[in-house]
């Protein structure tokens, strides 16, 4: 197989994959903390918080990426205004395009970080509750003190599942333009078809590499840090 | 009552009055500065929504987009589940083998994004097919959503049949089945019913993920991509995006509830929890598998 295309300095895959990382890591980052505070909300005494974060999650779960990602650019961002980057700057498009890529992956991704964590919420036992409300605990106290340190040491599994998930999600930001992998496997197959396996297989083992250690590392901290009960 | 907070006394139900009204008027401020905005750009103009009234924008555009959408879904699915119990079955052989390269296989199409395989397969079939080129955006986008589905499923058939109790296999052999038999007529009906709601929210992952037969070289016309047609005609880009989105919505939570209704079905006997019913009651997958790492319940398909 012909792997020239890996030297030729018209692609810079490094440059690609990178910006993919940059994107996942953004992401990861804001879904976790969103996506907390979603599944605090849901289980909070204040009913309006729940109700706005239970349509929250049904209305962007079941949402493609796709649509929110190219709805944030064309619709947010060009028609309504809401910029992400200084308009001055000489890299506007670019910064800005990247930034509404991780918005619409955090908007996204943390829908299912949220179901995630309350998931674990529900695998903790109600007496751990019903004691922390017994020594005079708060709500805010029971679940940022109690609840919700057990709750996410449960689910360390499902969220590396969602981590592998958003990792593969960044692709999508190619609707919108970002320079990440899938945007120069898409020029690089269309310019070198005729290497077109050996292009896929370099971007897949870019996302098998990507993806892997996550699995492998989360997998492990999930078996050392879950609570015995 | 949730356990995670006591019956509200008068001070906290004063407390809880603040937040609610405080919460309220933001949110009501957000959707009037949303809708402020949205009536500066002339949005919320009778003309911009006035195509949607009319029976040739929909019969021109959202609904063959539509039609689309779901001939790609419902071939996927069709496809992918035959796949899946096929490679599901594979990787519980005895065959050491077979095992392995059924989960290589598996592992590598799982790690790999949607949109890679469906671009991928996109100029396979263009390049080096006999496929007549107006079929090719179809099959391609078929052929990633295959790919990647077919994997998940059949992880999701082997946590199914994993998830049987051992006396299950005891029987089947002590009545003298052959392992085939087994498998066919004791292990999959039950693995099957038990993972029902799992495969059924699987559908939704596919349903969204047809949206990317619209991206960069695949040219699949779905119901997204027919967004483009009516912003063209009409100038509506706003209301197009809000109708098409709405339309994925309804279908998705469709899906999300009959699988919720499945598994509610499927559950027996109540059981106690803090935060009331989530996705993640079927078994979940079994944990350390290479590529994923862990185990996915219902829901956590994700996109690519």
């Amino acid at each position: 197989m012909d792997f020239s295309f890996l030297s030729d300095p018209r692609y810079d895959i490094w440059g690609a994959f990178w910006v993919t990382v940059q994107l996942t890591v953004v992401a990861a980052l804001g879904s976790l903390i969103w996506g907390t505070a979603l599944a605090a909300m849901r289980v909070s005494p204040v009913p309006v918080l729940r109700g706005f974060a239970t349509v929250y999650v049904n209305i962007f779960r079941n949402t493609p990426l796709t649509v929110i990602i190219v709805s944030c650019s064309l619709v947010l961002s060009n028609y309504l205004g809401f910029v992400l980057a200084s308009r001055d700057s000489t890299s506007f498009i670019k910064d800005n395009n990247f930034r509404l890529a991780v918005f619409g992956l955090i908007v996204y991704t943390s829908t299912f970080v949220g179901e995630a964590i309350r998931s674990g919420i529900n695998t903790v036992p109600a007496g751990q509750a019903e004691a922390a409300r017994a020594i005079g605990l708060p709500f805010t106290k029971v679940l940022a003190l109690v609840v919700l340190p057990q709750a996410i040491r449960a689910v360390i599994a499902p969220l590396a599942s969602v981590l592998i998930a958003l990792t593969k999600n960044t692709t999508v930001a190619a609707s919108i333009g970002v320079a990440e992998a899938a945007l120069l496997m898409n020029t690089m197959v269309e310019n070198e078809s005729d290497k077109l396996v050996a292009v896929f297989l370099v971007f897949a083992l870019g996302f098998v590499l990507l993806t892997l250690p996550v699995g492998l590392v989360l997998g492990y901290l999930a078996r050392r840090l879950a609570v015995r009960r | 009552m949730s356990v995670l907070y006591d019956v509200p006394g008068p001070r906290a139900r004063r407390r809880n009055l603040v937040f609610n009204v405080v919460f309220a008027v933001v949110l009501v401020a957000v959707a009037v500065w949303v809708l402020r905005t949205l009536d500066d750009k002339g949005v919320l103009n009778r003309a911009q929504w006035e195509p949607f009234t009319r029976g040739d924008t929909w019969t021109q555009f959202v609904l063959p987009g539509l039609r689309n959408t779901l001939k790609a879904a419902g071939l996927a699915m069709v496809i992918a589940l035959p796949i899946g119990v096929l490679f599901g079955v594979a990787r519980l052989s005895e065959h050491r083998p077979l095992r392995w390269a059924a989960g290589a296989v598996v592992e590598f199409f799982r790690a790999i994004p949607v949109l890679l395989m469906m671009v991928f397969a996109s100029v396979l079939f263009t390049k080096y097919s006999t496929v007549p080129l107006g079929n090719v955006p179809l099959i391609a986008t078929v052929t990633g959503l295959v790919l990647y589905n077919g994997s998940v499923l059949a992880e999701v058939f082997r946590a199914g049949v994993l998830a049987l109790p051992r006396g299950q296999t005891e029987a089947g052999l002590a009545v003298g089945l052959r392992k085939g038999q087994l498998m066919r007529s004791v292990l999959l009906p039950q693995a099957t019913t038990t993972m029902l709601p799992t495969i059924v929210s699987q559908l939704v992952v596919v349903l969204k993920d047809t949206a990317l037969g619209g991206l960069l070289l695949i040219n699949f016309v779905e119901l997204l991509r027919t967004a483009d047609g009516i912003k063209n005609n009409y100038g509506n880009v706003v209301p197009s995006y809000i109708v098409i989105a709405a339309i994925y919505i309804a279908l998705n939570f469709a899906v999300s509830q009959i699988a919720r209704l499945l598994e509610l079905r499927l559950r027996r006997g109540p059981r106690a929890s803090l935060a009331g019913p989530t996705d993640q009651m079927t078994p979940t997958l079994p944990g350390g598998t290479a590529a994923t790492g862990a185990g996915i319940g219902p829901g956590f398909g994700g996109v690519a």
